[in-house]
């Protein structure tokens, strides 16, 4: 691919990203301002922000990618990550504002008052923050080696050291800026040559996304299959390849099914009820995602910047209309990839398919290039946005929690500027080093990986800790330690384990069915074995939650 | 009490300004004193309003629950239903790719609107409690 915009545009997209952050270094005077904007940052930038720092690699190819092999039933992927924000508006949104709670940490001190659940939250919110950004990494190593043939390593060190240096200079508030613009930027990168694709598919006669005998090529096309595989020719023959065989197909010609690569085919990708884990997996996936959003480290933060609890309320309800636009693309360049990019299919690298489909479908003019550029835009500033966002809430609480720990401020009090600098390099390092040594699995898997986690742990957590009074320090430990427990062991077997067979699989590769019930359960019952050691101000805790701030209490 | 204090010579006395006298009804300070003190009365105010939030919270996850949990369950149940074509699109793509994201901000709305009455309720019962 040799595309004389999709570098600039790439550099441009970077270099605006530092530039915004320099300008809000300008701005922040303050060890407070550096941390929390000052709570002055208007809901409408907010809910941009927000939705920027959330619109992640997982949403712009991964989705997009997931839909292309698997059909409709990974659709509950976008609309689960979209719900996510209806069930955090409805049971925790204004609540947590009202708190005052900056980070997940800070709530467990505020409600229960413990040291020992504070440290719990911080250890999860440090693997979940991990976990979601490691994906991000690789998918940004992914997008350079399609877009410019550049080695693969790049691209992840590239975007883990532009977002460590802008986290660790620039602070909350130069990420505030950064989010709400790349906001639009990211929605603007898939909505212009969404209509272009759109207007090619009217041009061509509407070919079907589902022909009745088989995916065709829609040109001449050279596919290279990178490990050895049983090919299944349309007729039913079978072919062996080698790793790194060149086959060239032509044009009308049909697209065979290679073996290991895992992809629904005809009726199976237009119809409900065909993915790997039956009913329990999408239950499990719409359980994982509706939950999971509220426990997401990152999103927590921003909810500080809001001014009180309603306007956190209206901030939330704008969130969910902003996404929720958003994600009526990725499910366009999904289904018109079974047309113009039926090669994904034989290669598995779906992910990619946002990225070659603008120039697959426009051609390799002028017009094609540019859009192939802006797509790339697009794709780097949901990689720095959402690492940014996740970086700078794992920084916060490592540097809250551990850093001012291991000084003499003790914990939870507010880290120095120094500290924070320090935690974000530390927490920038680890994931690049894991994205550079664990394989990649597809990345809105691993993102929903990461939305189990939450939805077992940080869910319970807020849900039982903002309705329920009864609530414990050691029934909310309890329940964090099983269910999280329980999701973050699955999660390592699926990502590092052997795969699985049988009904283990579908239990361990969508847990959220059984760990997110289980959390719930021993955080009840152990808070109501340990009664005693409810909070003697859970009422007052509870007033300053729920009362409205009209009352000025 | 004309005599300068130590720290500065010359310094002017300190007087109290009061800008505005804050105007609230005997009602009203009674009302939220038993708010914060934690009295009978308030604490059952406050746990009235916190089951009021959460009834509805549940009320529209439940209208969620049905309207979109119940559709893998639906097209096992009765594969049919997904096979109906509207304007050329089958119905499972019709309602998870475009109809959903709707419905979920409506009921966002919905809830923004009764949440905030619910506010607006329970700040009349305590700004006048005898009615």
């Amino acid at each position: 691919m040799d595309n004389p915009y999709t570098v600039p545009a790439i550099v441009a997209v970077t270099l605006v990203t530092l530039a915004i952050g320099f300008y809000g270094l300008k701005l922040a005077r303050t060890t407070s301002d550096f941390l929390v904007a000052s709570r002055v940052v208007s809901p409408t930038w907010n809910a941009a922000a927000i939705g920027g720092e959330y619109l992640s690699a997982a949403s712009f190819l991964g989705v997009a990618g997931l839909i292309l092999k698997y059909g409709v039933d990974v659709l509950w992927y976008p609309v689960g990550f979209a719900a996510g924000y209806l069930a955090l508006l409805l049971f925790v949104a204004a609540p947590l504002r009202r708190s005052g709670a900056f980070t997940l940490p800070d709530f467990c001190e505020v409600r229960l008052h413990s040291r020992g659940l504070r440290k719990l939250a911080t250890a999860f919110v440090v693997f979940i923050g991990w976990l979601y950004l490691v994906p991000q990494l690789q998918g940004a190593g992914l997008t350079l080696t399609t877009v410019t043939g550049g080695p693969y390593e790049l691209g992840a060190l590239l975007v883990g050291a532009v977002v460590t240096a802008n986290v660790a200079l620039g602070g909350m508030r130069a990420i505030t800026f950064v989010q709400a613009f790349q906001y639009w930027l990211k929605l603007t990168a898939l909505a212009v040559p969404a209509m272009f694709l759109v207007l090619h598919w009217q041009a061509d006669g509407r070919p079907p996304v589902t022909p009745p005998d088989g995916l065709t090529f829609p040109a001449a096309t050279t596919v290279v299959v990178d490990h050895p595989a049983t090919l299944t020719l349309p007729d039913g023959s079978t072919r062996e390849v080698r790793a790194g065989e060149e086959l060239t197909f032509q044009a009308g010609e049909r697209v065979p099914h290679v073996s290991g690569v895992d992809t629904a085919r005809g009726m199976d990708w237009l119809l409900p009820g065909n993915d790997a884990g039956g009913l329990f997996g999408t239950y499990s996936l719409i359980l994982a995602t509706f939950l999971g959003t509220m426990g997401l480290p990152h999103v927590l933060v921003r909810f500080y910047t809001n001014p009180n609890g309603a306007a956190a309320r209206r901030t939330t309800l704008v969130v969910l209309a902003l996404v929720g636009l958003f994600y009526f693309l990725p499910t366009l360049y999904g289904v018109l990839g079974r047309v113009y990019t039926p090669q994904l299919m034989m290669t598995g690298e779906t992910d990619a398919v946002v990225l070659l489909l603008p120039s697959a479908v426009v051609g390799n003019g002028p017009l094609g290039q540019l859009l192939a550029a802006l797509v790339a835009a697009g794709a780097f500033a949901a990689f720095l946005s959402s690492s940014s966002g996740l970086l700078t809430s794992v920084a916060g609480v490592v540097s809250t929690d551990v850093l001012a720990h291991a000084s003499d401020r003790g914990p939870g009090q507010r880290g120095s500027v120094r500290d924070f600098r320090v935690a974000a390099l530390v927490a920038g390092l680890v994931p690049v080093v894991l994205a550079l040594n664990v394989a990649s699995l597809d990345v809105s898997q691993v993102v929903g990986l990461a939305f189990a986690v939450a939805a077992s742990s940080f869910c319970p957590l807020l849900v039982l800790g903002i309705w329920w009074r009864r609530l414990t320090d050691l029934g909310a430990a309890a329940g964090i330690l099983v269910g999280g427990g329980a999701a973050v062991g699955a999660v390592l077997v699926t990502i590092l384990g052997p795969p699985l067979k049988g009904s283990a699989a579908a239990l361990i590769a969508q847990p959220a069915a059984w760990t997110v019930p289980l959390a719930f359960a021993v955080m009840v019952a152990v808070s109501l074995a340990t009664r005693r050691r409810t909070p003697p101000d859970v009422g007052t805790t509870m007033l300053r939650l729920h009362a409205p701030e009209s009352l000025r209490l | 009490m004309d005599e300068p204090t130590t720290t500065g010579a010359g310094a002017p006395q300190r007087t109290r300004i009061v800008l505005a006298e804050v105007v609230r009804s005997r009602a009203h300070d009674r009302a939220r004193a038993e708010l914060t003190e934690q009295t009978h009365v308030g604490d059952a105010l406050l746990r009235g309003l916190v089951r009021a939030q959460l009834a509805l919270a549940l009320r529209l996850s439940t209208v969620v629950a049905i309207g979109l949990g119940a559709l893998p369950l639906l097209f096992a149940v009765a594969p049919a239903t997904s096979t109906i074509k509207i304007v050329g699109i089958s119905l499972p793509w019709l309602l998870l790719g475009v109809g959903a994201f709707p419905f979920l901000v409506a009921v966002g709305w919905a809830y923004v609107y009764l949440a905030e009455r619910n506010e607006q309720d329970f700040t009349a019962v305590v700004r006048r409690p005898e009615r």
